[in-house]
């Protein structure tokens, strides 16, 4: 297992696409941590591009990997090795990858500049979005054979996760705003990852709005050390799923 | 003329040498504060050397000053009220004064001052009472450098840290107050000056204004009470340099403006509040040189206002500018900087040449549809925001600042 993941790795460092991903990150975030005059306004920034490239980014790139490394699948179900290991390897490599451009890209300037609450809340929701975004698009290039097909699955679940859903809960709150939502929004922000890490890091960058009206209630959830565990549980949970699911799929595959 | 000065001369002497000085000890006759009081006649002074006294409640009705050494500690235990003042000119000072009685009908204080004038209540410490110092129909009263402590849970079995009604031209200077209902409340009181006071962990109001004209609040500290301050039917207020600081929940916020005409408000400091100041029929309000800095909303301007001027003030880092609940703004927003502008300025006056709209679309979602907020910066609402920067539709047109800073004041 350890010489796949090493193997997948290798490759996609000479690929390049993933270190030119986090030399963008890494010139995005210090310049943005160096022209804001408050680091507020900065962190506002960094928060657009955790909640709209890393998801982008890390569906695209492992689902087109996958589509790609197809020949070397082949090759490698033709050893005598598990389908699983072969599987959570790539899966691993992948994500360790995306996590780890994430860590360097935006994650050192995150801890040189900004070294507060807020920030580590933002470096691990997006080491967590990039590792559940790996999965889905593993799970997307498994389940379409068609490469054109998969990779516009993936955008689409990246449109649906980044704004349909969104608006789809702001129409529900506007349809039903005579009934007490507030419960049932804390409940749905748990199909959406994206969604979900973006109050935790609210929880930290806006307390003080979030203090009042139907905020406390959020806050009286996601605050807490348990709100905390288990919007984070959920987060993993997030990763699980897609990945099992994928991994059943491929286990029975016709390659 | 020359008799006029011996006969001066001779009152001046004439009170001195009659005044005297009763000291109350347990070691010595006079043991007692009460007993004491009935030798004292005006003008005398009644020192109080330290210990422990129960002496039920202590009615003041002659001119005195009742001074204690090393805060002998004066205890209602749990019953009484503990010192009624109802003379003019008495001074009360240097006393701990602890345990007052709770009552739901009468309001027990640790000091109370009942129709007198001149009263002077002094570098006393409270601690446990009921309400803390209470002037009715008090003309000239100084309160200074108390300590009041109370450690209530919850609103309706608390009083006021510093109760006063119906008076004229107070001081009340250096007091701490917390764990009160209200930390300083005021009603019907005019003329009076409110200084370099801190307000804590109050259960509702750091201070409190109902019908009360042409007073002031200066350098006081309110923080983290259940709302800051709150200012309701009054007017001719002047509100300067205080800080607010932490008030932070449901309908919480840093200052309350309800029907208020003619107030002041200048080089406050608004921080970590759930809204800085919240504005309901206020009138002709000045707003000038004051700091929003990290508050969820920096002004909450309700329709029902009408010539409030927001001019160089510094909104800095709120997550919301100006909250509002109507199309119609009667007020005039000019030169303040804001740090979400996103304009130019070519001329380089240092005024943007574009104007600054502070509303923005999704603080009006939110006002229509709080659970709303659970969307708030995400894509979605970002792109809200942009199109209505384009295209207004849901803001007000009318509340932008035409020439909004370029850089914040230096304040």
């Amino acid at each position: 297992m350890k010489k796949i993941i090493k193997y997948v790795i290798i490759d996609i460092l000479r690929n390049k696409i993933v270190l030119a991903y986090t030399a963008f990150l890494l010139l995005i975030s210090i310049s943005i941590f160096n022209l804001e005059d408050n680091s507020a306004k900065g962190l506002l920034s960094l928060l657009n591009i955790i909640l709209i490239i890393v998801p982008l980014v890390s569906l695209l790139f492992p689902a087109i990997y996958v589509y790609n490394s197809s020949e070397f699948l082949e090759l490698l179900v033709s050893q005598p090795l598990k389908r699983k290991t072969i599987w959570l390897s790539l899966f691993s490599g992948l994500a360790a990858s995306m996590a780890f451009a994430f860590f360097v890209g935006a994650g050192i300037p995150i801890l040189l500049f900004e070294a507060t609450p807020t920030g580590f809340m933002m470096l691990g929701t997006g080491i967590l979005l990039s590792v559940i975004f790996t999965s889905l698009a593993m799970l997307a290039a498994v389940k379409a054979r068609d490469k054109a097909k998969g990779i516009g699955v993936v955008i689409l679940l990246w449109l649906y996760f980044s704004v349909i859903f969104d608006g789809l809960i702001l129409f529900l709150l506007f349809q039903f705003a005579d009934y007490p939502l507030e419960k049932l929004m804390v409940g749905a922000t748990a199909f959406n990852p994206i969604d979900l890490s973006r109050i935790l890091i609210l929880l930290k960058m806006d307390v003080s709005a979030l203090m009042g009206y139907t905020g406390a209630i959020f806050k009286d959830f996601f605050g807490t050390q348990l709100g905390l565990i288990i919007s984070f549980l959920v987060l993993v949970t997030w990763v699980l799923i897609p990945t099992w699911l994928s991994l059943r799929k491929f286990k029975h595959k016709d390659l | 003329m020359k008799k006029l000065i011996t006969i001066s001369i001779f009152l001046f002497f004439g009170t001195a040498v009659f005044a005297k000085t009763i000291h109350v000890d347990k070691q010595q006759n006079v043991k007692t504060i009460q007993q004491a009081l009935l030798l004292a006649v005006d003008g005398d002074t009644v020192l109080v050397s330290a210990g422990y006294y129960h002496e039920q409640n202590i009615v003041i009705n002659k001119s005195i000053c009742l001074i204690g050494i090393n805060h002998p500690v004066l205890d209602g235990d749990n019953k009484y009220e503990i010192i009624s003042i109802k003379a003019d000119g008495v001074v009360v000072d240097g006393f701990k004064i602890i345990n007052s009685g709770v009552s739901s009908i009468e309001d027990y204080a640790g000091v109370k001052v009942y129709n007198s004038r001149y009263a002077v209540i002094r570098n006393n410490i409270l601690d446990k009472t009921f309400f803390g110092v209470y002037i009715q129909f008090g003309f000239d009263c100084l309160i200074e450098n108390n300590t009041i402590n109370a450690y209530n849970k919850v609103e309706q079995e608390s009083g006021n840290g510093i109760h006063c009604w119906k008076s004229d031209s107070l001081r009340i200077l250096g007091n701490t107050i917390t764990g009160h209902r209200d930390g300083i409340y005021f009603e019907f009181v005019k003329n009076s000056i409110i200084w370099r006071n801190v307000a804590e962990d109050n259960l509702r109001y750091g201070l409190h204004f109902m019908f009360s004209n042409d007073d002031a609040y200066i350098c006081n500290v309110f923080k983290n009470n259940g709302a800051g301050v709150a200012v309701m039917f009054s007017k001719g207020l002047k509100m300067i340099h205080n800080y607010f600081e932490e008030n932070w929940g449901d309908a919480a916020f840093g200052l309350l403006l309800k029907e208020i005409s003619d107030g002041y408000i200048e080089n406050n400091v608004f921080e970590k509040n759930t809204a800085g100041i919240f504005m309901e029929g206020a009138s002709r309000i000045h707003m000038e040189k004051n700091v929003f800095k990290r508050n969820g909303w920096a002004m909450k301007i309700q329709a029902s206002c009408m010539d409030v001027n927001v001019h160089n003030n510094n909104f800095e880092s709120n997550t919301f500018d100006v909250g509002t609940n109507g199309n119609l703004v009667l007020n005039n927003f000019t030169n303040n900087y804001w740090d979400k502008y996103e304009g130019y300025d070519l001329n380089k006056d240092k005024l943007g040449d574009v104007p600054f709209r502070p509303v923005s679309m999704y603080a009006m979602i939110i006002e229509q549809n709080p659970p709303a907020m659970i969307l708030f910066r995400s894509l979605m609402s970002t792109l809200l925001d942009k199109t209505e920067k384009v295209l207004p539709s849901l803001t007000p047109e009318n509340l932008k600042d035409d020439h909004p800073l370029m850089k914040p004041m230096v304040l």
